[in-house]
């Protein structure tokens, strides 16, 4: 059953952000540099989170806007109240993410994501070219980065076999286990 | 035997409806020392009154107590009613039954009882009041104003113009304060020179005023009434008897790059200098800090060039002595510099500046004499933004209250702006418009409709400079949250008003409270707004909080009136409910063993050191006492005194024992 | 003082020039670092946008790790991981739920013993003071510092330099004798976080950066983030497509600069590995 809580109820109770202690200047908007490239901008996202209807939570949970943020802190940096707007974005992220509601366009960053974080739960690092692959597969975005691939391979800049904790089950393997993939 | 009566007001429902007044009063009839005990509906109201004299009259009581509603509502009205009837007013005393009792509580046995043990303690404590007179204390009638700017000016002519004198102290070299900066005045753009100059000139001609510039007050001891102030006249280097004030010396002093406090660091002017052209007294000052003859000993041509030998590099600062009545704080306030604020450049950009310096360069008697030029490179900005609230309403880096002046005055810098520079564009970028205030916001609309400066609701996330354009990263949440870029040649930024620097220090100078941002604090926000806590110590203006012209001129007069009413009294009559050390037959004299924890403890600094001596004249023994002019009757030394020598009138130790022990015996 | 050293997993990847520039100047100033044995990936962007505790779990195990190995400091050179690190320890710190569940998932706890830097603070502290009597010939150069964003912010956790406008790696840069520029995209985000998912933003921010750079006069790009750095030299079709001219100007990790002011060989800072050929000297 899907939780019927509000968005601003749970970032309260979550991550302990009050969304009405924003006034609306627009300064995160001012200096967020992907606000032009965003469905809904950052100010804006939190006047949906203050109407706390269930609609401005649909679209605030389908937006593209919450993959789109980088995490570069500006806003928060600059907020004059101080609101940690990229703490509402990752929580955004997990909700949007565990409940379903992905936005289609994003869909290629999720897959990022996703397999970034395969390749570290199976070797415990990072692995250039397997996640790569893994996210090529994910997306079926099979020609992209073709061209810069044997430059990058002919600089070494590319493992071709992937770096591995030993026994990195007992590692970052229970690490997943515990976290992300916990079945409550 | 004590012949009490007590009187319960049912406070027409208000306590009536809760509790059994009439099982009150008679419960009340048959406590100890009780003569008489009645309700009545409206016993404030006049035949209540006429009830509560006829009683005391016809039982020949010796006390009343009135069980009505909270003593700061009525405690005057019944006391007086007593002293008609010729009994002490002080004992009289109101037991709370509304605010402690009938509306905190549902209707019921257990309220009336409560009610009844009320009355019993006030009861108790009557029996043990003893009468006390008003205190008289004498009035120096010469009012102290610290700091010469408008409200300063206002209050200062206002209470000379009422027949007092009056001695104005100014830390700068002129009076004038900020207004003297500023070009023209929201709303009615009538020029700030020409309306306060007259008033300046008016201070240093006025017979009650004695105006003492280049000065600060050093300390301030006494009580209301009776102050004693030491200023600190800071020498200004010259003889002003023999100064004509011909300006030769200004113009040939060699040191000429100082920065200028007047134009707000976009003039500059020399080490010996007057700071403006109208200043007053019009009398220059050396700058011992920029001077090079203070600095290497290696200069003197102002004292060359003098025609009067008026120049004196030795003149030292002079500590004078004044007896004032009262004091009239009008400190004024600041404004924040443009390296406040990181994101707008730390200060670094030339052309970003700060309102002030904006209203100095459309002043006519500004380094542009009026013409708006940028002051990188003196060009004519083309296009200008003005950004509100800066610094103000923001808890993370500046302040979180509204600084109230900048809406207005942006918009007329705004509007100035589009007057001075045809063609050029204005944009203002707000959150609110606060334009509450008569004229005000036909004001702002007419910046709108009839300069067309454009209004852009968002803030301003950063400035950088590009190619000798301000590139101002801003947005428009009124359009779903638009980022907006402006190429701009100058930013103005409303910088948020503050206290005045070295507030905190004159306030403990004062023994006057303030608030967490350094602004004084006034005695109640909404009806004490120009008192502060300290008797005889006013404010006015901006050191309050920031005001504006018309705000800051009413709270000078309305201080001024406050000193005039404490000046038509004959003396001062004070509530008699202070401190007493206790004083008793030789050889002991007092149980005060002069341990003076009294003195540490008190907020007022109202206890002193008495010596008694024997007829010879030797010192006997050392006992504090407490001065009635300036006790304000807070009981901290009654707490902390080992002796229990020292007792509160009105509220003694055996007088309060005596109602806590009467509210616990029926309570068990 | 026992430095440990976190390379993480670009600088083992497409960044190697970064890590081998790292120790090569280390080296030359006779500096030890100690590699963190077994340490793990510290989960990046893509932990903290999937999960708050997996974003905690992963740093907490490499804090553990060199808590357990004895070194007093870890140098980060790698900023996200920098950051990554540091968010995490402030976040155990804070909040005693989450260290709770944090520590038991990762089977080792955390007690917040060990100091994060980052390679301008390493170098301010520990090379700065040896750098006048090394330098062979200086890096006479006009230089664009680029600190990014995970550098500097969240400046209430990291608490380095000041946040807008920062001066660490600018005053580094004066001390081998290059000019640094007066510039405005210091700290304004390269859209690294995006580079494979959305090649196109990226190309868009990272060029708004190299344009004020190369409009400004700089002659490098001078970076102390491997994300920034493969961003801005890898992704460079991508950014000259979204400028009015191409640019070729170079990008340099700061440790390149400075091994390059040392006299070390171009070999051993790794620059023959970047996209952007480096010609400066």
């Amino acid at each position: 059953m899907e939780d019927k809580k509000r968005l601003s109820i749970k970032l309260a109770e979550d991550i302990g952000v009050d969304v009405s202690r924003c006034y609306q200047c627009g300064k995160c908007t001012a200096g967020c540099v992907l606000a032009p490239d965003m469905d809904i901008a950052p100010s804006f996202l939190m006047r949906l989170l203050q109407t706390g209807t269930e609609k401005a939570d649909a679209r605030v949970l389908g937006s593209t806007a919450i993959w789109l943020c980088l995490s570069c802190e500006n806003c928060v940096a600059r907020c004059p109240m101080e609101i940690d707007l990229p703490a509402i974005m990752d929580h955004l992220r997990e909700l949007s993410r565990t409940g379903g509601r992905v936005n289609e366009k994003a869909r290629p960053i999720v897959a990022f994501h996703k397999s970034f974080l395969d390749m570290v739960k199976h070797n415990g690092r990072t692995y250039e070219i397997g996640l790569v692959a893994e996210y090529k597969m994910r997306t079926m975005r099979l020609m992209q980065d073709v061209d810069i691939a044997p430059t990058m391979m002919a600089k070494g800049k590319l493992n071709i076999v992937p770096e591995r904790l030993k026994d990195n089950g007992d590692k970052v393997g229970r690490i997943f286990a515990n976290t992300i993939d916990k079945k409550d | 035997m004590s012949k009490i009566g007590v009187f319960i007001c049912h406070c027409g429902e208000n306590i009536g409806a809760t509790v059994d007044c009439a099982k009150v009063a008679e419960a009340a009839a048959s406590m100890e020392g009780v003569a008489f005990a009645t309700d009545y509906k409206y016993m404030c109201s006049d035949p209540g009154q006429t009830l509560i004299k006829n009683a005391i009259r016809e039982h020949r009581l010796d006390g009343v107590v009135v069980g009505a509603c909270s003593p700061r509502m009525h405690e005057p009205t019944f006391r007086k009613a007593c002293a008609e009837a010729g009994l002490n007013p002080y004992l009289c005393e109101i037991a709370n039954l509304r605010e402690h009792c009938s509306w905190v509580h549902p209707k019921g046995d257990d309220t009336t009882e409560k009610a009844i043990e009320i009355v019993h303690g006030l009861v108790e404590k009557v029996r043990r009041n003893s009468p006390l007179t008003p205190i008289h204390v004498p009035i120096t009638k010469k009012a102290l104003v610290i700091g010469g700017g408008i409200a300063g000016i206002q209050a200062a002519l206002d209470i000379a113009n009422c027949g007092h004198k009056v001695i104005l102290v100014e830390k700068e070299p002129s009076i004038g304060g900020h207004m003297s900066q500023l070009s023209e005045t929201f709303p009615t753009l009538d020029c700030s020179q020409c309306i306060l100059t007259p008033r300046m000139v008016e201070v240093a001609q006025h017979p009650n005023i004695t105006l003492y510039t280049y000065a600060e007050l050093d300390s301030l001891s006494g009580f209301i009434g009776n102050f004693e102030a030491k200023i600190r006249l800071k020498a200004k280097s010259i003889d002003e008897s023999l100064c004509t004030g011909c300006g030769l010396c200004t113009t040939k002093c060699p040191q000429k790059k100082i920065p200028s406090e007047f134009n707000a660091g976009l003039g500059r002017r020399t080490a010996i200098y007057v700071p403006f052209p109208q200043a007053v007294p019009n009398k220059p000052v050396i700058d011992k800090e920029h001077c090079t003859h203070y600095r290497t000993g290696k200069c003197g041509v102002c004292e060359k060039v003098c025609p009067t030998h008026a120049i004196r590099f030795g003149q030292e600062d002079r500590i004078i002595n004044e007896q004032v009545g009262a004091v009239v704080v009008t400190t004024g306030f600041n404004v924040l510099g443009t390296d406040f604020f990181p994101e707008y450049g730390y200060g670094r950009y030339a052309d970003v500046i700060t309102g002030l310096q904006f209203e100095r360069l459309a002043s006519a008697s500004g380094p542009t004499l009026g013409e708006i030029r940028r002051p990188s490179d003196g060009k004519v900005p083309e296009k200008v933004v003005f950004i509100a609230c800066c610094g103000s309403r923001d808890p993370a880096k500046g302040i979180p209250y509204c600084s109230k002046i900048c809406c207005m005055y942006t918009a007329k810098h705004a509007m100035l702006y589009q007057h001075k520079v045809h063609g050029g564009e204005s944009y203002v970028f707000y959150m609110d418009i606060r334009a509450g205030g008569k004229n005000y916001e036909e004001f702002v609309r007419r910046a709108i409709e009839e300069d067309h400066v454009n209004y852009v609701r968002g803030r301003v996330a950063r400035i950088y400079e590009k190619e000798g354009k301000l590139i101002v990263k801003g947005v428009d949440t009124l359009l779903g949250a638009t980022p907006v870029e402006i190429e701009a040649d100058m930013v103005v930024l409303a910088t948020a008003g503050v206290s005045n620097q070295g507030s905190e220090e004159l306030a403990q100078k004062l023994h006057i409270s303030y608030d967490p941002y350094k602004f004084f604090a006034e005695a109640h926000p909404k009806l004490r707004p120009v008192e502060t806590n300290t008797a005889g110590i006013f404010v006015a203006g901006a050191c309050q909080a920031p005001k504006d012209i018309p705000e800051t001129v009413a709270t000078a007069s309305g201080a001024a009136a406050k000193v005039a009413a404490l000046f038509s009294q004959p003396d001062l009559v004070r509530e008699p409910l202070v401190a007493v050390v206790n004083r008793s037959a030789p050889p002991v004299f007092s149980t005060c063993v002069g341990c003076f924890m009294c003195q540490t403890a008190c907020p007022y600094q109202a206890i002193e050191r008495e010596e008694i001596k024997d007829r010879s004249g030797k010192v006997i023994k050392v006992v504090a006492k407490v001065n009635p002019g300036l006790c304000q009757g807070c009981g901290t030394c009654v707490a902390f005194c080992r002796s229990k020598s020292i007792d509160l009138q009105g509220f003694s130790n055996q007088q309060m024992f005596a109602e806590v022990e009467a509210l616990l015996e029926t309570t068990n | 003082m026992n430095t440990g050293f976190y390379p993480g997993c670009s600088l083992n990847g497409t960044s190697r020039e970064y890590n081998e520039s790292v120790r090569a100047v280390a080296a030359e100033l006779g500096l030890k670092l100690t590699e963190i044995d077994d340490w793990n990936c510290c989960g990046a962007t893509a932990a903290h946008s999937m999960s708050r505790e997996l974003s905690v779990a992963l740093p907490a195990r490499v804090l553990a790790l060199a808590e357990r190995q004895g070194f007093d400091e870890v140098l980060v050179p790698c900023a996200s991981c920098y950051n990554r690190l540091s968010v995490a320890a402030h976040e155990l710190a804070r909040d005693e739920e989450l260290a709770a569940k944090v520590g038991a998932a990762v089977g080792m706890a955390y007690s917040g013993k060990v100091r994060i830097v980052n390679v301008l603070q390493y170098l301010q502290e520990h090379a700065a003071q040896l750098l006048p009597g090394k330098i062979r010939h200086n890096f006479a150069h006009r230089v664009a510092c680029y600190y990014g964003c995970l550098l500097v912010r969240p400046h209430k956790v990291l608490g380095f330099d000041r946040l807008e406008d920062p001066q660490s790696m600018d005053g580094m840069m004066r001390a081998i004798g290059a000019e640094p520029i007066d510039w405005a995209f210091k700290t304004e985000c390269c859209g690294a976080g995006l580079s494979v998912s959305r090649t196109d933003l990226v190309g868009k921010l990272s060029a708004n950066i190299l344009g004020d750079a190369r409009d400004r006069g700089a002659e490098a790009v001078v970076v102390a983030c491997p994300m920034c750095h493969s961003n801005l030299d890898m992704r460079r079709t991508a950014i000259n497509k979204c400028l009015d001219e191409p640019t070729d100007i170079p990008v340099l990790y700061i440790t390149q600069a400075i091994g390059l002011a040392l006299g070390l060989s171009r070999k051993a800072l790794g620059l023959q590995r970047h996209i952007v050929e480096v010609k400066l000297q």
